[in-house]
């Protein structure tokens, strides 16, 4: 099977003034429908670099990257934003949702974009939710909701457009151990269901939760081992 | 992205600073009821002009005793005494280009029926007043020459004088004492209403020139009179009546060279086109505060919306990442500076209409509010929120998403 994700020597440079700072030195590595996989790698390692590429945000100075089949090289910025749209769900440290504006309504706002009418809209936002138990919680702006709770709804943000991989940077970054099992039990339930999950996290612990472990630093990948089979029970 | 979508996210923006979107839309407000009034002031000026043409004719040339030109101040009638009815006569007989010509007495006088009296303005004047002024009688005669030259005492009632006096019966043939002197109603004129400057032109009282000047104004000079009005063969021969009228009269008072004339003219087209500009100059003025405050009101909207950015460069990032295109945060910041505008015009023409409305009102004017310069203002709104919130929302949608979502 063709995989969802394909990087090829991706460099990335970053130019400060006559600086120069190279955070990716060639990067390579496929991620096949259905993994699940942990980034590690210590602070400045260039995780977080190489997650947006791999989200569409960021353009490689080098290198070839494919998802789902496209070549995302030679896009322009509508083309990456429709790409994001569709291909693509993220679920970020902070939770990123928009303030002041219902629960269902941030998961409704990938659709918004993809041009899908308000009551379908709403039928998939609510069953998105349903899908992360938030069945209830509809109307709750994010400031009525506990921090598992908003990245649960950011989770069901990042579902609701049914994408080909969800990326995930230290999803569990903000939550205490209890929320953080749950948060990776809910990603584990979501990826028994055929979602590919790509996260970035700084601790074993959540790493453990992956099938398969890819570790940076400096810039490179030092390590790339399968843990478990996949569907193995975590 | 559908547009209802995007109106309703920027009106939520809007409705999170309800105060401080208000206090963005004031300058709109204002520049927006000052467009309206403008057009009002405009349209209503114009109306009054083409009244008073109606109403005067413009073949008419006022001549005044006394100079102009002391400092562009005009003594009141009566305080000089320099225009005889001696020159009305010379006039009517000698200056071709004139069809009639009246000379006016003018005083106040406390007219009084039964135990009911009216303060009002008396004018002494010729039968050819009525004509020139064209002034119709309602019930009656008008004055005439017999009764002139006879100084009989009667007189003519305006409407106010006439409704105080004797409610809603027919004052003819009733007597009425005059300055206590005993005057027989021989008519009532029709109702002429206010003037242009808002007098009441049916609050007086009129009785023959030579009747005023021997028993009412006892003046020193028994023979002068005060304003005269002359009226031209026709409008186009107006310039060349003036001429005439001012060189016969200088001729009659001996005034030669550089002399000081002791009379003036001044026809009602050189009044009415003061009247022109000045109205001009107050839309010109109310123009200069609807683009001034517009300006100012606009630049005050790209503040907002830049602050607006800057604020909510997170929620852009989010924006983006998810899926939103250039034109969509673009669209929506777009939308957001022109629902400002839009709602600041809108209650601008409720205020500007209502400020008219009042004015026209006591003006007793007809209503100025044309669809046409409410769809004036309502356009202006838009394009002053489309021009002022275009480079904020163009700085949105230029942000780049990893930056924007790492703004704190
Ligand atoms: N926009 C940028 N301009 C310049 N240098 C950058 C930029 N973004 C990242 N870097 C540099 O690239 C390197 C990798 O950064 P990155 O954010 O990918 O690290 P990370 O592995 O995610 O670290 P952490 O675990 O702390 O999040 C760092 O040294 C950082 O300073
Ligand atoms: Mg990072």
């Amino acid at each position: 099977m063709a995989p969802v994700i394909s990087l090829a020597d991706i460099r990335r440079v970053f130019t400060m003034g006559d600086q120069q700072f190279e955070a990716l030195k060639g990067i390579s590595f496929a991620v096949a429908a259905g993994e699940f996989v942990a980034i590690m790698g210590a602070s400045g390692s260039g995780k977080s670099t190489c997650m947006n590429i791999l989200g569409c945000l960021d353009i490689p100075t080098s290198g070839r990257y494919h998802l789902d089949g496209l070549d995302v090289g030679g896009m322009g910025t509508d083309q990456l934003a429709e790409v994001r749209n569709k291909k693509l769900g993220f679920v970020f440290q902070g939770f990123n949702l928009l303030a002041r504006t219902p629960a269902i309504e941030n998961v409704e706002l990938p659709l918004v974009y993809a041009g899908i009418a308000a009551r379908e809209r709403r039928t998939m936002a609510q069953r998105a939710l349903e899908q992360v138990g938030l069945a209830g919680k509809e109307y709750n702006h994010p400031s009525q909701l506990s921090g598992g709770q908003q990245q649960r709804v950011a989770i069901a943000r990042a579902l609701v457009n049914n994408p080909a991989v969800i990326l995930a940077d230290e999803p569990t970054g903000n939550l205490d151990s209890s929320t953080s099992e749950e948060i990776m039990g809910l990603f584990t339930a979501l990826n028994r269901q055929g979602i590919t999950i790509i996260m970035v996290t700084h601790e074993r612990d959540v790493a453990e939760y992956a099938a398969r472990q890819i570790t940076f630093r400096d810039g490179r990948i030092i390590s790339d081992a399968q843990t478990k089979h996949v569907g193995q029970q975590g | 992205m559908d547009f209802l979508q995007t109106v309703k996210i920027a009106l939520r923006a809007l409705r999170t600073n309800k105060m401080r979107s208000f206090l963005t839309m004031l300058g709109i407000i204002i520049g927006i009821a000052a467009v309206i009034a403008m057009m009002a002031v405009g349209s209503g000026a114009s109306y009054v002009i083409s009244q008073q043409i109606a109403s005067i004719g413009s073949n008419i040339i006022l001549v005044l005793p006394g100079s102009t030109t002391s400092g562009g101040l005009r003594s009141g009638s009566g305080g000089s005494q320099t225009l005889t009815s001696d020159d009305v006569k010379a006039i009517m007989a000698e200056c071709p280009s004139v069809d009639l010509a009246a000379p006016t007495v003018r005083s106040s006088a406390l007219v009084v029926f039964g135990n009911l009296n009216w303060s009002t303005v008396l004018m002494g004047t010729t039968p050819e007043m009525f004509e020139i002024r064209e002034w119709a009688i309602s019930s009656g005669r008008s004055i005439n020459q017999q009764d002139v030259d006879g100084a009989a005492k009667v007189c003519l009632l305006g409407q106010t004088v006439a409704e105080n006096l004797f409610g809603s019966s027919d004052p003819v043939g009733k007597m009425v004492r005059i300055k206590k002197v005993p005057f027989t109603v021989i008519g009532l004129l029709e109702r002429k209403g206010q003037s242009p400057q808002g007098q009441d032109q049916d609050d007086a009282v009129f009785v023959p020139l030579r009747t005023a000047q021997r028993n009412l104004i006892r003046s020193p000079f028994p023979n002068s009179v005060g304003a005269l009005m002359v009226k031209g063969k026709s409008e186009a021969l107006l310039a060349k009546a003036e001429e005439e009228v001012n060189s016969l009269l200088k001729q009659r008072h001996r005034i030669t060279g550089s002399k000081e004339a002791d009379f003036s003219t001044r026809n009602l087209s050189e009044i009415l086109a003061v009247a022109e500009q000045s109205a001009k100059a107050m839309s010109l003025l109310l123009g200069a505060v609807a683009s001034i405050s517009l300006l100012v009101g606009g630049i005050g909207i790209m503040n907002i919306m830049l602050v607006s950015v800057t604020e909510r460069t997170r929620e852009i990032g989010i924006r983006m990442a998810i899926g939103a295109k250039k034109n969509d945060i673009l669209l929506q910041f777009m939308t957001e500076a022109v629902l400002l505008t839009m709602l600041g015009g809108i209650i601008g023409i409720a205020l500007g209409a209502g400020g008219a409305t009042v004015v026209s009102r006591m003006l007793s004017w007809p209503t100025l509010i044309s669809f046409q310069s409410i769809a004036i203002a309502f356009v202006f709104s838009a394009v002053v929120g489309i021009f002022f919130g275009f480079y904020p929302a163009k700085k949105a949608a230029g942000l780049n998403p990893i930056d924007a979502l790492r703004y704190e």
